[in-house]
C-alpha cells in the first residue's frame, strides 16, 4: 500500500496534474486565479468536495451501471457540492462570503467527474480517498502558483487579502513586493493563458530533461485534452 | 441471479436513474430546510453590518431592519427603506440603487439625510474587472468615501459626473465605466429622494 500511496500522491501533485499534465477544469483555473490567495481558496474548496465525491464515488461503484453512470455521478457531485454551499453559507458565514464564489464554480469543475469516472468508480474507497486528496492538492498547488505570478507581475504582491480567507494569523503572509502597479495584462483573462503556457511548457522541458538523465524515455500520460474541459 | 445480469438489463438504467434523483431531491430538501433559518440570520446580520457601514456612528438609535417601508416611485418594483431614526424622529433613509457597470449590475447601498445630502455608499455586489473597476469596493479603495456629505441640486447638476465627463469625480486609470455607473447611480438615488422625499422620508402611510 506504501508504495502505492506514493505513486498516487507523486501523481496528483506532479506526473499527472490535473492543471499541468491533464490539462482539464481550466476554466476555475484560468478565472479566479487573480492573486495567489483565490487560488489557494479555490484550490481548498475543490481538494474538500473532491475527496467527499471520490468516497462516495467509490462507496457506490458497485450498485452503478455502466451505461448511466455518468449522469449518476453528475446528480451526485452537483448535489454534493449544492448541500455544502447551503452548510457553509449557513454555519460558516464569514468563510462562505470569501469562497463562496468557489464554491458554485466547483459544480462545473470537471476534474471531479473526471476522477470518479478515471479513479473511484474502479478503487477501493481508501485509495480513492488518497487519490482525490492527491489531485486536489495538485490543483491547489497549480492555482496557487498561476494566482501568485499573475499576482506578482500584475499588481506587485504576493497573497493580497490571505487574512481574510486564512484567519488574521495568516496576516505575516501578504506581501507587497513593489508599489508601481504593474502588468495590468496579467490580471486580465489573457495573463491566465499565457502564465499556464509558459508553465506547462516549463514543466514538459523539466520532465524531458529529468527524462534524459535517467536515459529512459519520457512517460507517455494520458494528457489528451478531454473534451468535457 | 447474477448482479452483473441484474446490472445489465435494460430496466435497471431507469431504475438507478429515478433512485438517484430520488434520494438527490430528498437530501436537497432536507439540507434545504436545515440551513434555511440560519442562511436567512446570517444574510440578515450581513444587511444590518453594511447599514451601519453607511450611517456615520450614532447617527440613528434604532434597528433599521425593523423599521422598513415599500415606497412606489414610479419603478417596477416598490422601493424598500430602512428609516434611521434618533429618539422617533426620522433622521435619514437607507436605499439600494442598481448600477449598470461594466462587467453587470453593481448593488449600491446608499444612505441620505432628510436634507438630502449623501451619508455614505457602499458597494453590496459587482463584478467589476478585478484590478481595475474594483476600487468601487471600500476593502480595496476609499473612492466611495468622496460621496460623503454630497448632495444634489440645480446648480450642481453637471458636477455629477466622473471628471472625464466634466464632473467632480475621479475615474480609476483603465476604468471609466465602472464609477461612471456608480455616480450615475448615486444621482438617481438622489433624484428619487427629491421626487418622492415626503413618502421617502416620512411614515408609511
Amino acid at each position: 500500500m506504501s508504495a502505492s500511496l506514493k505513486t498516487l500522491m507523486k501523481d496528483g501533485l506532479w506526473d499527472n496534474n490535473v492543471v499541468f499534465a491533464q490539462m482539464i477544469a481550466l476554466c476555475p483555473a484560468a478565472a479566479v486565479t487573480t492573486s495567489g490567495t483565490n487560488g489557494l481558496g479555490m484550490g481548498m474548496a475543490t481538494t474538500a468536495v473532491l475527496v467527499v465525491a471520490n468516497i462516495l464515488v467509490a462507496l457506490i461503484r458497485n450498485v452503478v451501471s455502466e451505461q448511466v453512470r455518468i449522469p449518476v455521478f453528475v446528480v451526485l457531485i452537483a448535489t454534493l457540492v449544492t448541500v455544502v454551499d447551503m452548510a457553509l453559507n449557513a454555519w460558516l458565514h464569514e468563510l462562505y462570503k470569501v469562497l463562496g464564489l468557489f464554491i458554485a464554480l466547483i459544480v462545473v469543475n470537471c476534474a471531479i467527474l473526471g476522477r470518479a469516472e478515471a479513479f473511484a468508480s474502479k478503487n477501493s474507497v481508501g485509495a480513492s480517498a488518497v487519490d482525490g486528496l492527491a489531485m486536489g492538492l495538485g490543483f491547489t498547488f497549480a492555482l496557487t502558483l498561476i494566482g501568485l505570478i499573475r499576482e506578482f507581475l500584475g499588481s506587485g504582491t504576493l497573497f493580497a487579502q490571505a487574512p481574510q480567507l486564512l484567519g488574521e494569523s495568516f496576516a505575516f503572509l501578504e506581501v507587497q513586493v513593489h508599489a508601481h502597479g504593474g502588468a495590468l495584462l496579467m490580471i486580465l483573462p489573457p495573463g491566465a493563458f499565457a502564465v499556464l503556457g509558459f508553465l506547462m511548457a516549463g514543466k514538459r522541458a523539466l520532465d524531458n530533461k529529468l527524462a534524459a538523465r535517467q536515459n529512459t524515455a519520457p512517460k507517455e500520460r494520458d494528457s489528451v485534452p478531454s473534451p468535457l474541459a | 441471479m447474477d448482479f452483473e445480469k441484474v446490472k445489465a438489463h435494460p430496466l435497471y438504467q431507469p431504475l438507478l436513474l429515478g433512485v438517484t434523483a430520488l434520494l438527490a431531491s430528498v437530501s436537497l430538501a432536507w439540507a434545504s430546510s436545515a440551513t434555511k433559518s440560519a442562511i436567512e440570520a446570517a444574510e440578515a446580520r450581513d444587511l444590518r453590518d453594511s447599514l451601519a457601514q453607511v450611517l456615520p456612528a450614532g447617527f440613528a438609535d434604532n434597528d433599521l431592519l425593523a423599521d422598513t417601508g415599500e415606497i412606489n416611485v414610479g419603478a417596477e418594483k416598490p422601493l424598500r427603506v430602512y428609516r434611521a431614526r434618533k429618539g422617533q424622529e426620522i433622521k435619514g433613509v437607507v436605499f439600494k440603487v442598481i448600477g449598470k457597470g461594466y462587467g453587470g449590475e453593481i448593488v449600491i447601498l446608499m444612505a441620505v439625510d432628510t436634507a438630502g445630502s449623501v451619508l455614505g455608499v457602499r458597494i453590496l455586489k459587482h463584478t467589476e474587472t478585478p484590478g481595475l473597476g474594483d476600487k468601487i469596493d471600500i476593502a480595496k479603495d476609499d473612492w466611495v468615501q468622496r460621496f460623503n456629505g454630497k448632495a444634489l441640486d440645480a446648480s450642481n447638476r453637471a458636477r455629477w459626473a466622473v471628471k472625464k465627463d466634466g464632473g467632480d469625480f475621479d475615474q480609476f486609470a483603465g476604468a471609466t465605466i465602472t464609477p461612471r455607473a456608480v455616480v450615475q447611480a448615486v444621482k438617481g438615488g438622489l433624484e428619487t429622494f427629491a421626487a418622492h422625499k415626503a413618502a421617502l422620508s416620512g411614515e408609511t402611510p
